[in-house]
């Protein structure tokens, strides 16, 4: 079992659900593998802390849900607190720098900040923060997805007049990332 | 003027009545009670679908449950029987599908206003191009004699025994206000006026809608002192016929004058019309 | 905007695979009423439509919905409603009269927890029972149960070559978190798709004097649209060969023995299911939909363990496969019925079945589907 799963939470509005599809849409149509990506519905379409998963495998996928996720993307502080109950030991988190504390964390979890909204303000581009994280996302779990795969769903989810912002987001994340990895590969990362 | 009743259509001999071949073969004798207006506004239908010259291939008649429901299944026609209140739902679909058709829908006042009453509005606000003739006889007749949305105060029913206490609609006031393009009311007996009413809503684009005040004796008539013809005779004697009213000001009175009339003639954009936009703004968008 | 038919790979979710399936297979009309959380159908549906030279329209009702597609049918277009829970109770009356009609209609009923309002976000499969029973009187359901988005697309498709053929309403049972999932999804060309078109009348009108009259073999009369000069006579009332009203013992029992009998008898041929290592199995899990899903994992998780179980996956669970599970049953220690609800596939297994063997429910009452630790631990449970 390859069974990979991948949780990304945020703020209502801010792109979770689509970052979550761009990441499976690469997964499975440029990856050669299976993916699922599933949203939380709820009846509000704005505000409150919601989150998308993504399952990615060699094999069919049975249960859809990413309900043991080994990768978190938490874009804000609110989903942080909401979901830091579910995060398993051993798992990894991918923080927005800025926008996020962590607390009460358990074991083994490796916590990347990235300052996803930060670079993307600098892009004049807010809403390319969750473009930002996938890069990063990319450089950092390069065997669930490579970054020639994101970058081809990314040109076929997005409008056509947002693209250039957002490969520029992405290949902004990509490097962050890659830093990091460098880093790692030096010194131990954050844990908890 | 012939009414079309069981009686006329037995009587008529060998030479048949002038409308048998508009009618299915064998399907007279229809089950309306002697007395009753619904035979005569189908007659006034007819003739108005003749007189108006309507190439009878594209003739849709739509029907919902009671005793008006039974119209269309009685005309050679594309004519549909359809469920409880839902002939303007069906109709709608019809028309959408093939708009090319004449869709007509000839329903009672419980079918339309009760049950279907909420079709009925929103057929009207979307002027989805349908004709509809509704035939108000007051009560539930095929069920009975039941009490429904258009029961004058005080009648007595089998389901209002010590007389109605619920205030009835103003049906032709309801549609106005839901905005169809053409709407009137007429006696069952006027078949005259009735007939070029419906000829001149054929002539209409969008949603109209006749309502037509029928007798019913054996239901309604009888529980309430008006037997046999003195119901007809009071709504012929009560009526007043006021081209242009204001339907606000037509609700049918305990007493006095029950107003008839043409009410509204306008043009409003109609459903199809505004599809077609849409459509033509799509195609210019893709080219 | 779109081709007619999308063909290519696409990353999708069940319910705009739904929407696509639809149009693939010649739909041109939909009729609906918002309602989660089957509502991504209808924008989908509104926003393609036009372009293929369809009509969408949102209705007041699911009342309103349910019926106008049966007059678009007769208008010959194939036509569509969505919905879910309560707005699949409202259409159920419509149900009936599609039935007694002959009118070719599909219906999706995107399931979710209930009664009532219930879950609107969240899944149930509390509808197995209504989407056979639901409406009043006789009748016989074709009931397709997708368990992909990819499922989705196929059987929408083949829901309206069904309603086509057999002249009935088809249903389309799927569920929330399959109708919301997104996954690949593979359309294939046009050219590659079968569809079946509506048989219509081989004589010309005036020599159509029985339009409701059948050959005994498929008992399925041809069907002529409204404005071809047939003089089409339809009711929702007990009918002779004419159409004409017959309000009689013998008109009933000669009608609906045919309408019910033109699905009996090719009850065998609807049948679809996907069997999985079931012929020397001690347990057999019998699921539809997202439960079968998961269940898929589970069945793998006890082998794993050294344990011989086996999976029946229905993709058709009306009419229901009576005589596999009898056979089933007389092969198998015990049937393990996973579902959400508390309690009604199993009746049906159990039916089958005739007592031949153990059938145990494993029930959610809805929000979320069983998960497969629960659905492992059952089988391990029975295979004690």
């Amino acid at each position: 079992m390859t069974r990979t799963e991948i949780r990304l939470a945020g703020f209502g509005g801010q792109g979770i659900g689509r970052a979550g599809y761009i990441l499976g849409k690469a997964i499975a149509l440029h990856e050669g593998r299976e993916a699922v990506f599933t949203q939380e519905y709820g009846p509000e379409s704005r505000g409150g802390a919601s989150s998308s998963s993504v399952v990615a495998s060699d094999e069919p996928i049975d249960e859809p849900f990413a309900e043991h996720p080994d990768i978190w993307v938490v874009m804000v502080q609110a989903a942080f607190d909401k979901y830091v109950s579910r995060i398993k030991p051993g798992s990894r988190l991918l923080i927005d720098a800025d926008l996020v504390e962590t607390h009460d964390l358990p074991e083994r979890v490796e916590v990347l900040a990235i300052p996803c909204m930060r670079f993307a303000e600098a892009l004049s581009a807010k809403i390319a923060a969750n473009v930002v994280m996938l890069g990063c996302l990319v450089a950092v779990t390069e065997a669930v997805v490579s970054a020639e795969s994101l970058r081809e769903s990314i040109r076929t989810s997005l409008p056509p007049r947002t693209l250039q912002k957002n490969l520029e987001a992405f290949e902004r994340g990509l490097a962050f990332g890659l830093e990091l990895r460098e880093g790692a590969d030096n010194e131990p990362v954050r844990t908890a | 003027m012939t009414v079309l009743t069981s009686q006329a259509a037995m009587t008529a001999g060998d030479a048949g009545h002038p409308l048998d071949p508009e009618l299915r073969e064998g399907r007279i004798p229809h089950i309306w009670c002697p007395g009753c207006g619904i035979g005569s506004v189908m007659q006034a239908f007819l003739e108005a679908v003749d007189t108006f010259q309507l190439e009878r291939n594209r003739l849709a008649v739509v029907s919902g449950i009671g005793c008006t429901g039974r119209v269309a299944g009685y005309l050679k026609a594309d004519s549909f029987h359809t469920t409880h209140g839902r002939p303007i739902p069906f109709a709608t679909g019809l028309k959408l599908a093939r708009p090319e058709l004449h869709v007509n829908v000839l329903s009672g006042d419980g079918d339309l206003a009760a049950i279907g009453g909420n079709h009925l509005i929103h057929a009207a606000r979307r002027n989805i191009d349908l004709n509809v003739v509704c035939i108000n006889n007051f009560n539930y007749g095929m069920t009975g004699g039941q009490v429904g949305p258009t029961t004058p105060l005080g009648a007595k029913t089998t389901t209002s025994p010590f007389g109605c206490h619920e205030h009835p609609f103003n049906l032709v006031d309801l549609v106005a206000s839901c905005g169809a393009v053409y709407v009137a009311r007429w006696l069952s007996m006027d078949v005259r006026r009735l007939r070029r009413s419906i000829e001149e809503s054929f002539s209409k684009t969008g949603f109209t809608f006749i309502e037509v005040l029928a007798p019913c004796p054996v239901n309604f008539g009888r529980r309430n002192q008006l037997d046999e013809a003195a119901q007809g005779r009071m709504l012929v004697e009560r009526s007043e016929i006021r081209n242009g009213a204001d339907t606000r000001e037509v609700a049918i009175p305990d007493e006095g004058p029950i107003v008839c009339g043409k009410f509204v003639d306008h043009e409003r954009p109609s459903y199809l019309q505004l599809l077609e936009g849409l459509r033509a703004r799509l195609q210019e968008h893709s080219t | 905007m779109y081709d007619r038919v999308l063909s290519g790979i696409h990353f999708m979710s069940g319910n705009i695979a739904c929407a696509e399936g639809a149009i693939a297979a010649g739909c041109r009309f939909f009729a609906g009423y918002p309602i989660t959380p089957s509502s991504e159908i209808a924008e989908r549906l509104a926003a393609r439509l036009p372009a293929v030279g369809g009509t969408f329209i949102q209705m007041e009702d699911e009342l309103a919905s349910s019926i106008a597609i049966a007059g678009a049918s007769w208008g010959g277009l194939k036509s569509m409603t969505a919905t879910s829970g309560p707005g699949f109770s409202l259409m159920q009356e419509h149900i009936g009269y599609a039935f007694m009609t002959e009118t070719p209609v599909v219906l999706v009923d995107i399931q979710r927890g209930g009664p009532s309002t219930g879950l609107p976000t969240l899944v149930g499969q509390g509808d197995m029972m209504q989407a056979r029973w639901g409406s009043h009187g006789d009748y016989e359901m074709i009931a397709l149960c997708p368990a992909s988005p990819q499922e989705l697309f196929d059987f929408t498709l083949r829901a309206f070559n069904l309603a086509e053929r057999f002249r009935t309403p088809v249903l389309v049972m799927s569920d929330e978190v399959v109708g919301h999932m997104v996954e690949r999804v593979e359309i294939p060309t046009a050219e590659a798709l079968e569809i079946v078109e509506r048989h219509q009348p081989p004589s010309p009108p005036e020599e159509l004097t029985l339009p409701y009259h059948t050959d005994e073999v498929n008992r399925i009369p041809p069907m002529a649209p409204a404005g071809e000069g047939y003089r089409v006579n339809m009711t929702g009332l007990t009918h002779d060969e004419r159409g004409y009203p017959t309000m009689n013992a013998e008109g009933q029992d000669r009608l609906v023995r045919r309408l019910v009998g033109k699905i009996r008898q090719h009850a065998d041929e609807l049948e679809l299911c996907v069997e999985d290592g079931i012929e020397d199995a001690d347990v057999v899990v019998i699921a539809y939909g997202i439960t079968a899903r998961v269940s898929q994992g589970a069945v793998r998780r006890a082998r794993e363990a050294g344990l011989k179980v086996g999976l029946l996956r229905l993709q058709v669970a009306w009419p229901f496969p009576d005589a596999r599970i009898a056979r089933l049953a007389e092969s198998a220690r015990a049937l393990l019925v996973p579902e959400i609800n508390l309690g009604q596939l199993v009746r049906e297994v159990e039916r089958a079945a005739h007592g031949a063997t153990r059938v145990v429910a494993v029930s959610h009452a809805g929000g979320h589907y069983p998960a497969a630790d629960t659905i492992l631990a059952a089988i391990e449970e029975v295979n004690k």
